[in-house]
């Protein structure tokens, strides 16, 4: 054996044109989950395995990557993976969305609306959408074959017999281009608006199950409801308390034990632009300055 | 102008024309394993509204035929015809896949045995019975909730259990339960295997009961596999008597239940303890 120590982007380009070949098929077919060949790679199933691959496939020496986790650039999965790919592919990155070429996402889509020449991957668990309602994997492949998709709506009757309303709050199924039925990985239901008729390419990549698959630019992609209890996108009925957004997703941190808690910004790029261009919340701190005889 | 008289005598004609015509036709239908012939050459047709029971001992081929009749089986020889509701008759082996799952979950009915295979147990008794009118592409949570409640009444459940799941259920509750599933988009043609097996007998005969009064009300054709000769005799109107994989004896069940002319019948028959 002869083979090169060291590859562009960790995987070796045999194992690059397999997933770019998946890639390919998954675009050519909205929503169709195509099955690949996943490779071990240094980080546990569950760490974005699926996402880690399918960056490596389509990322370029040009390219400049921006890896999020919950919203956040500065989580250790994102923290871990930006500096994976800065390793072994020495390519730019950043945190800033405006900028990047390829963004990977853990159950986030940025609040900052995307463009063209972007790829948005996300990291899949659980790529079956029907999984906790039909056990057998050859029976779901059938239902997307034949577009029987009567049972994800028993789902949301569920939901609405126990609960009042829809409840399924995150990885809200969607379907894509009018034909398959879809999971958009656990994301807030928030964000399912974005992902309709969206600019950038988004590629699902899933390494434990062994899917990709895949939502072209300018794709239709409606969340499923029912007639008389329509899709609603959910938000926390607050301004973000550091940049005073009313329009972006937000996340509760309990701040003592005493029922204190604040409503911020999940993503922190979108939160900081803000209060760089000088808006600000209810509990945005002065800029933090050293004060004499603090420590006396 | 039209004549009133005319149209409805039209209408009439075209009424009979339809209960004329066979629903299903079976022909020459045969399935063997290897050298094992599980079915031989099984012939007859159904007319819509007609309940024909298959009796016989276990092994006798009775449930490789129903799965053939159903198109769940492919049969190594013969042919079953199925006439759509657009009164086209078509050959089962000749649909598509898509095509027999659209017509098992609409026309067609299934009761199993065991209610487990034919009921979600972990969704509530609600989403079951609207599982196929959501498949059918009802959208409108109300009206889905107002039609299971009414088919939950139809089938003697209370319908405060509606959001009850059916591992909850009590045995005979949830075969009702299944009959509702089957029965809600009114499907022309039902097939039972051994509907009242495992229920004890008051159970039962409340559960034949409710059968009888709403196959009349809907004028369904039901096809029952049973191996208790009461249910052939409470329910159906025709009977076929098999064993080792042949009909040995066809009739109507008056006729074949009281005077059985074969002697495996007669056997079959005298076996009933005499009340």
């Amino acid at each position: 054996m002869n083979a090169p120590a060291y590859n562009f982007a960790y995987l070796d380009e045999q194992t690059k044109r397999m997933i770019r070949r998946a890639i390919l098929k998954a675009i050519a077919i909205p929503g169709y989950q195509v099955p690949f060949a996943s490779r071990e790679m240094p980080m546990p199933y569950g760490w974005g395995t699926g996402g880690v691959q399918v960056t490596a496939a389509i990322l370029g020496p040009q390219d400049v990557l921006k890896v999020i986790d919950q919203g956040s650039d500065d989580t250790t999965n994102a923290i871990s993976i930006r500096k994976f790919f800065a390793k072994t592919a020495g390519v730019a990155t950043t945190t800033a969305t405006d900028v990047a070429t390829v963004i990977q996402t853990r159950h986030r889509i940025p609040e900052t609306t995307l463009h063209e020449n972007q790829v948005l991957v996300y990291q899949v668990p659980i790529p079956e959408p029907l999984r906790f309602l039909e056990p057998r994997e050859t029976e779901t492949r059938r239902m997307h074959a034949l577009a029987e998709y009567g049972l994800m709506h028993v789902k949301l009757y569920e939901d609405i017999a126990r609960f009042g309303h829809i409840a399924t709050a995150y990885a809200y199924p969607v379907k894509v281009n009018a034909r398959y039925v879809m999971d958009p990985s656990p994301t807030p239901k928030f964000d399912n608006p974005k992902m309709d008729n969206c600019a950038a390419l988004q590629l699902f990549g899933a390494g434990r199950e062994k899917r990709i698959y895949a939502i072209p630019p300018y794709t239709q992609v409606v969340s499923l409801d029912f007639e008389d209890h329509p899709f609603e996108p959910y938000r926390f009925n607050a301004p973000c308390a550091l940049c005073g957004a009313e329009n972006s997703y937000l996340d509760e941190i309990v701040t003592d034990d005493k029922g204190g808690r604040m409503f911020v910004c999940s993503d922190t790029d979108y939160c900081e632009g803000r209060q760089a261009a000088g808006h600000h919340g209810s509990l945005s701190a002065a800029p933090y300055k050293e004060k004499a005889g603090s420590h006396g | 102008m039209v004549d009133q008289d005319f149209v409805d005598q039209d209408l009439a004609d075209l009424d009979r024309l339809e209960n004329d015509q066979p629903l299903l036709v079976a022909g020459s239908l045969s399935k063997s394993y290897g050298r094992i012939a599980a079915c031989r050459d099984v012939s007859f047709a159904l007319y819509p509204g007609e309940v024909l029971a298959i009796v016989g001992e276990s092994g006798s081929g009775k449930s490789t035929l129903l799965q053939m009749l159903s198109g769940q089986l492919t049969p190594s020889a013969g042919h079953v015809s199925y006439r759509m509701r657009d009164g086209v008759t078509r050959d089962l082996t000749t649909l598509g896949e898509a095509e027999r799952r659209f017509l098992f979950r609409t026309d067609w009915g299934y009761v199993h045995q065991d209610p487990a295979q034919g009921l979600r147990m972990a969704v509530s008794a609600g989403a079951n019975v609207g599982e196929r009118l959501m498949a059918v592409g009802w959208n409108h949570y109300g009206r889905i909730r107002d039609t299971a409640s009414d088919w939950l009444g139809r089938v003697e459940i209370d319908v405060a259990r509606i959001d009850d799941a059916p591992r909850t259920y009590s045995g005979g509750m949830r075969q009702r339960l299944q009959i509702a599933r089957n029965l809600v988009t009114e499907p022309r043609l039902v097939f039972m295997d051994e509907p009242t097996g495992g229920l004890d007998v008051s159970v039962q005969a409340r559960l034949l009961d409710l059968l009888r009064s709403l196959v009349a009300e809907l004028h369904l054709a039901v096809i029952i596999v049973t191996h208790d000769l009461a249910v052939a005799r409470l329910l159906s109107h025709r009977v076929m008597v098999m064993k080792g994989g042949r009909v040995i004896e066809t009739g109507l069940t008056d006729q074949v239940l009281d005077d059985p002319r074969e002697p495996y019948t007669q056997l079959l028959v005298s076996s009933i303890l005499p009340p």
